[in-house]
């Protein structure tokens, strides 16, 4: 059934369909239950499943996760809500040291089919302990899976995509997201992880973009396009795996690239796709790869600072010129 | 209390005490690396706390795990051949020493990350509430776990929601070389969990007997449904923290003392009656075919390294 609504009504919805047909499928984080949500996403769910099953949990981030991955190893599906990534780095050592290894060192004993999801980015005026984008970080391990959905339809579809996996999975949703509308198809296949999607088709330069940036780039498109430049715009949709095939089919069509990243520059996902992109396509580059990422700083609290930190359309367009140009 | 179950309790402590003696050997022959970290003098804690479980149960340990893994009842084989890194080790040559996985016998590592494991075990007792399953989770941890956030987390949240949790304190008074009172303003482990008003035991770790009374009593307590326990044994590890410690931080005449108490011994003296040499050639038999299990075991071919970071299709 198709509707418009909200991405922070897709989360829910998902959410509650997936309670409703998975009783071994609960939420558990901080302020989930009587408060509804920091985000407001699970509003509504306490009073539809219970405190069993819609936990509110103390602010103890590396135990509440830790005690998900245990309940995941007891044969339940958690879904563990952490109230921003900048509060995740409390429960790292349960991710990273947990999460992500224990099948391994179990030698594929015991696998850890875990949901985390979390709010992530800035532009709230939120200062430099709210605001931060920290996906691609994520994206260095091995043992997790990165979902980063942008859209409506993703929003939903990838609480179920990552509650059929049977290993971690962390979802990032951007808070700038939350209040979005957008089509909803609760009745299409979902496309799956690992899975990036070619949102705007074009031949001269390919621009490839996750989460928020997705817009950014959609936005800085129709400019170019006013301009004679046609970009193919690529939501990559899941940071761990990177779609490697759709990236490159795509480079061997534009021969020019650009990445937005919500994360900064140095060590970063853009880092990352760039180093592929030598890696497998070089030669079918006409230009230096660019790419628009947030400033190498804290996030600021004053709004003009903070939206110059962020990667902005304007940016992307700056960007994008500066690729044309080139030879 | 009978004869039988202390003549069982001592096979069991001696088969641990071999078995890590045998390990230092083949350590000093490089045969095992790594780290390896001796639980000889501390045997009556997993002898005494395994004997209380039944198979349902899951146990979460830490990377001093070699005796609590052979009292679960792994296989001397599976554990030996992991410590050579072998396919036929239990957690596949992956983990090694302080990392052994046994689905058997649900046991859940083996976790180096010193109180790592107590939200593990949080939530593991959490399905088992939520899915009303009479199961119990016994969480093992050392002293030095006492000071992580996550030990206090923990206790919190099994205390608050009323988990069928045993949490076993191992105070063995050092955290590697840093004794219990240089880092901890109340040194009464009992007394902190107390403080979570969860029940609080404080007994003799040296005596396999007190401890499996007392866990076999934690364990019925929590089966009726009356919430976590935490049982703070009190012993002493004889040997040094891992094979690169000089002990530079304790007496020869402190660990001397405390070997006036060493488990086996304390177990003889109780029950004069064990034929203390009867056990000798049974264990050391065990121990040879571990290690011609392990040395005759396979390594895994270098094309299957990145195999277990991610399940195979079709699992759940």
């Amino acid at each position: 059934m198709n509707t418009t609504i909200t991405y922070r009504e897709a989360v829910r919805q998902a959410i509650r369909f997936w309670m409703e047909k998975d009783e071994r499928v609960f939420l558990m984080g901080e302020d989930v239950g009587h408060y509804g949500g920091s985000y407001a996403v699970s509003m509504g769910l306490l009073e539809r499943f219970g405190a069993e099953r819609i936990i509110d949990t103390p602010l103890s981030e590396s135990t509440f996760t830790g005690a998900g991955i245990g309940a995941a190893l007891g044969g339940m599906r958690p879904i563990v809500e952490i109230m921003t990534v900048n509060f995740s780095l409390l429960a790292l050592d349960q991710i990273m040291n947990n999460a992500a290894t224990l099948l391994h060192m179990s030698g594929g004993q015991f696998n850890v089919p875990l949901v985390i999801r979390m709010a992530t980015g800035g532009g709230k005026q939120l200062a430099a302990q709210h605001s931060h984008s920290l996906e691609g970080w994520y994206a260095h391990i091995p043992g997790l899976k990165v979902l980063t959905p942008a859209t409506v339809q993703d929003a939903y579809d990838m609480v179920g995509l990552a509650l059929a996996d049977p290993d971690p999975v962390l979802i990032f949703e951007n808070s700038l997201l939350y209040n979005t509308k957008g089509l909803l198809d609760t009745e299409a296949m979902p496309l799956p992880i690992g899975k990036a999607h070619i949102h705007r088709t074009g031949t001269n330069l390919t621009i490839l973009a996750y989460g928020i940036g997705l817009f950014k780039a959609l936005e800085a498109a129709e400019t170019l396009a006013a301009e004679g430049i046609d970009a193919e715009v690529i939501d990559l949709r899941s940071l761990r795996p990177l779609d490697d095939d759709t990236i490159m089919n795509s480079v061997r069509k534009t021969h020019r690239v650009m990445i937005i990243d919500e994360g900064w520059k140095s060590g970063s996902i853009s880092a990352e796709i760039m180093a592929r992109i030598n890696e497998q396509a070089f030669f079918e580059l006409d230009a230096p790869m660019g790419r628009v990422c947030t400033a190498e700083v804290p996030i600021p609290y004053a709004h003009h600072l903070e939206q110059a930190a962020l990667p902005q359309s304007d940016k992307i367009v700056a960007m994008a010129h500066k690729i044309m140009e080139e030879a | 209390m009978d004869l039988n179950l202390a003549k069982e309790f001592y096979r069991q402590m001696l088969l641990i005490r071999r078995f890590e003696e045998k390990c230092v050997e083949l350590y000093s022959k490089e045969k095992i690396r790594g780290f390896l970290h001796l639980y000889i003098g501390e045997e009556a804690i997993a002898v005494g706390v395994m004997h209380a479980l039944t198979l349902d149960d899951a146990v979460f340990a830490t990377y001093r795990e070699h005796g609590h893994a052979l009292a679960r009842g792994i296989s001397p084989n599976k554990i030996m051949a992991e410590m050579y890194g072998k396919v036929e080790g239990c957690s596949h040559g992956r983990g090694g020493s302080m990392h052994i996985f046994d689905t058997e016998t649900r046991f859940y590592g083996g976790s180096a990350i010193v109180a790592g494991g107590l939200p593990l075990a949080v939530g593991m007792a959490l399905s088992d509430k939520m899915m009303k399953r009479n199961r119990v989770t016994v969480c093992i941890f050392g002293d030095g776990a006492v000071a992580e956030g996550e030990f206090h987390e923990s206790l919190n949240l099994a205390a608050l929601w009323h988990l069928p949790l045993l949490f076993i304190c191992e105070n063995n008074r050092y955290a590697m070389g840093t004794a219990l009172e240089f880092t901890e303003s109340e040194t009464n482990i009992s007394l902190k969990a107390a403080a979570y008003r969860i029940t609080s035991r404080q007994i003799d770790g040296m005596d396999v007997i007190a401890v499996a009374e007392a866990s076999q009593q934690a364990i019925s307590e929590i089966r009726a449904g009356n919430g976590p326990i935490f049982i703070e044994c009190l012993t002493y590890r004889f040997r040094a923290h891992s094979m690169f410690d000089a002990e530079l931080y304790r007496e020869k005449s402190e660990v001397e003392e405390w070997k006036k108490n060493d488990p086996l011994l304390l177990l003889h003296q109780h029950w004069p009656d064990i034929n203390i040499e009867e056990y000798e050639s049974e264990i050391a038999a065990i121990i040879d075919e571990a290690v011609n299990f392990a040395e005759n075991g396979t390594l895994e071919p270098l094309e299957d390294l990145e195999k277990f970071v991610y399940s195979p299709k079709g699992v759940q």
